[in-house]
């Protein structure tokens, strides 16, 4: 028979470093349903029937985040055998605050004190074993970073697991409140088991109306219950949900008195005396620019596009390329199945792998300043501005990364712990352009504008404003509605984190992208060779040449819908093609131009290559095409890449038709305007102007429901 | 009325009572800025917002805007 744990704590108690030293590589990764947030499961080392759940890491069992939904729906729910309740040493007084809500549960439970080691270097005792009879249960002295203790832990926690009994928590509140939870489970729980009244109880007096609605309590008996409560109310001139908390904290501190004994100490700790220089008002910033460069020219600049360069046009483009195609053709294999493997599924695979060593050196980057704490003072330094746009400090990251690869870029995400924040960055980011849009920016600007100087920093620019005006209106539709999110965070101390879980969380991230993404991307490298190289010529269905292109299924599906791009200025099936040809890699949109304009590799060099190109397009439907393929839908890896982060089809849909759209109009403005310049009013001047318009509207108008519920009761002077 | 908000950096004060409602303020109190806590502002963020605090023995940072659902003494 298999026994359930659950593993909960703190967010910075060190609860990822404790699952990963129980189950080892034996962990599985997935999301909990229907929200981005990650689930871990894994197999306790050593105990091959025991499975624990690594729970998310939560503050309090409220509900006031999905987090803390997901934790109490679990525990609530899935009846586990025990919970692992992981606190922080060092900082005992807040962590233990949970555990006093876990206690409630009756579910059994483990108390792990991490962080031993440092406790101990800091002369603070702690009498663990009074602690443990505080609460009413085992407490197991450990160091998950050192693993010390592990074992016992496990022994501890499978043991406890095993008598399938109950929790009957020992913390007590004060006369007056204790006096009416009691009263509470007479009158309205008696018929609940008894290991859960307690919980019930507590919540009863909070008032929670999911506990009331949960329990069915009838009208006539809330009446009465509320009457108990605004008694004790009177009595402690406070409201019932914050007496209870105080109350929390009041027990936590008295058991700490009797439990710990520190000498008294005077000087800061490490850990203060780093964050004195890191966040200091003045040093702050050119600390914070001076680590986001070095993140940024490490996985964006040198190892990543250097790495994925290699792999992308000497590893695929030509050692593998030429062996394969060399072997394929000594082997007299059939053109087409030559072309499906070599065009097709090669092309399709370096791109996924091409990816890796950015997405590698970036993982490793954010899990060290994840775990070392400074990610968290990323948020505080970058807060104010990026609260404007619906957006968190933390998404400055995957904006950062976004100019070098959106993929990365949108699983940077993760680390943003609030939803709708997360949700934002990951629609917006990319719309900063990547490393893969810059041959086309460098493309048109030759071609049309003498230069890419200023074109290229108009790319950037035009992305900034596209994020930036993007967030300010999504921020006031009811997609994103609901409160603000509360920005009370903990800034947890500074610690060397330790290489096994950088690494576990690196292998973990870049894993789950190859196994989801790399289907898409192969299917769709597939797909498109096949659009590409198949086609009538003379009404026979045949495999083109290159030079065939016009006959291909993709340009008669371009003729099709060359119609719809008319108002941008480039209505015609070449342009549209290339266009589309971008959901496979950006900078696919230059090869395309290349073959249908004939400025192949060859003439690259010479300006007669963009003879072709100045025939066809005007710097003002160049611009106009530029402005699409950078705002519209990006390739289909970013898009699988949302897809995953989003763990919804809807919201990724969504994304992707909002990004496309904006791609459209801002295009279709450009266009417009300029043509107005030009020629004069048209009607679709008037639509373009409309468009501004209605765009200025959305972004100035006041957020259609209160952001948040006014902040002081006026009840008292 | 004082709230967080007004208490200058590098001081301290305790708190009265927490007002405002829904999630901030169970939050606020979750994380430990209950009945009677003493609070030390530390530091401001170099944009002059939020504020970092030191109680029971961690650091907290919020913003000015939700200090002020913070009575203090």
């Amino acid at each position: 028979m298999s026994v359930k744990i659950a593993v909960a704590g703190n967010p910075n108690s060190g609860k990822t470093t404790l699952f990963n030293a129980l189950t080892g590589s034996n962990q599985y990764v997935g999301n909990w349903p229907g929200v981005t947030v990650e689930r871990k499961e894994g197999v306790l080392t050593g105990h091959p029937d025991v499975v624990l759940v690594d729970l998310p890491g939560i503050y309090s069992l409220s509900t006031n985040s999905i987090e803390e939904e997901l934790a109490r729906d679990y525990l609530l729910e899935s009846n586990p055998d025990a919970i692992i309740n992981i606190v922080d040493g060092t900082n005992l007084e807040r962590n233990l605050y949970l555990t006093t809500q876990l206690a409630e549960l009756g579910i059994p439970m483990v108390l792990a004190i991490n962080m031993m080691d440092e406790v101990e270097k800091s002369g603070v005792k702690i009498d663990s074993k009074a602690l443990g009879n505080a609460f009413g249960v085992p407490v197991v002295e450990i160091s998950a970073l050192r693993e010390t203790q592990i074992d016992e832990l496990a022994r501890v926690a499978v043991q406890t697991a095993l008598t399938k009994g109950h929790l009957h928590p020992k913390h007590r509140f004060s006369g007056g409140v204790e006096h009416a939870l009691g009263h509470i489970e007479e009158v309205a729980l008696h018929d609940h088991p008894e290991h859960k009244q307690r919980w019930y109880a507590v919540k009863l007096f909070e008032r929670n109306e999911l506990v009331e609605a949960e329990l069915g309590i009838p009208a006539d008996l809330k009446a009465h219950i509320e009457q108990d409560i605004r008694h004790i109310e009177q009595e402690y001139d406070d409201e019932s949900d914050s007496i209870i908390a105080s109350e929390r904290y009041d027990f936590i501190e008295s058991v700490l008195e009797r439990v710990t004994a520190r000498k008294k100490a005077g000087a800061l700790s490490p850990s203060d005396q780093i964050d004195r220089i890191v966040t200091n008002r003045w040093l702050a910033l050119p600390i914070f620019a001076v680590i986001m460069f070095a993140v940024y020219y490490v996985s964006v600049n040198t190892v990543g596009s250097h790495l994925s360069d290699w792999i992308k046009t000497h590893l695929f483009g030509q050692i593998i390329l030429s062996a394969v195609s060399g072997k394929l053709a000594e082997w007299g294999v059939a053109a087409w199945l030559r072309g499906l493997l070599v065009d097709g599924i090669l092309a399709g695979v370096g791109s996924v792998l091409s990816f890796l060593p950015q997405m590698v050196v970036l993982f490793l980057f954010l899990s060290l300043l994840e775990y070392s704490g400074y990610m968290a003072r990323v948020a505080f330094i970058m807060d104010r501005m990026f609260r404007k746009f619906g957006l968190s400090g933390k998404s400055f990251i995957p904006m950062l990364i976004g100019s070098g690869c959106g993929v990365p870029a949108i699983m940077a995400a993760r680390t943003i712990e609030n939803e709708n924040d997360r949700r934002m960055t990951v629609i917006t980011t990319s719309f900063i352009p990547c490393g893969a849009k810059l041959p086309v920016i460098a493309m048109i600007a030759e071609a049309f504008f003498g230069g890419r100087g200023w074109v290229a920093f108009g790319a950037y620019f035009l992305g900034i404003a596209a994020v930036v005006i993007s967030g300010i209106i999504l921020k006031k539709t009811p997609l994103f509605k609901g409160e603000a999110a509360p920005f009370v965070m903990e800034l947890p101390a500074y610690r060397l984190p330790s290489l096994k879980s950088i690494l576990i969380t690196t292998w973990d991230r870049v894993s789950s992208f190859v196994k989801k993404a790399s289907t898409i991307i192969l299917l769709a490298a597939i797909l498109l060779w096949f659009v590409t190289y198949f086609g009538w010529v003379d009404g026979r269905f045949q495999m083109l040449e290159r030079a065939q292109i016009d006959n291909s299924i993709v340009a008669a599906f371009g003729n099709l819908i060359a119609w719809f791009f008319k108002p941008l200025g480039w209505g015609e099936w070449r342009p549209v093609v290339a266009a589309l040809s971008g959901l496979v890699a950006k900078e696919t949109v230059v090869t395309s131009f290349g073959i249908f304009y004939g400025f192949s590799e060859a003439a690259e060099a010479g300006h007669n290559a963009w003879a072709g190109l100045r025939a066809n397009f005007t710097p003002l439907t160049g611009a106009s095409f530029l402005v699409f393929v950078l705002l519209s839908a990006p390739c289909i890896a970013a898009i699988s890449s949302i897809r995953q982060e989003m763990n919804s089809s809807k919201w990724t849909a969504f994304a992707v038709g909002y990004m496309s759209l904006v791609g459209y109009m801002t295009a279709l403005v450009i266009f417009q305007i300029g043509t107005w310049l030009q020629t004069g009013f048209s009607f679709w001047t008037g639509i373009a102007l409309g468009y501004i318009a209605l765009v200025l509207w959305l972004m100035l108008r006041p957020a259609p429901t209160a952001e948040r519920a006014p902040r002081i009761a006026k009840k008292e002077a | 009325m004082k709230t967080l908000r007004d208490v200058g950096i590098g001081e301290s004060a305790r708190v009265v009572k927490v007002h405002g409602q829904g999630s901030i303020r169970r939050r606020v109190m979750d994380m430990g800025i209950t009945k009677n806590v003493e609070i030390f502002v530390r530091k401001v963020a170099p944009l002059g917002d939020p504020i970092e605090v030191n109680l029971r023995g961690y650091e907290l940072s919020l913003r000015k805007d939700d200090a002020e659902i913070i009575e203090v003494l």
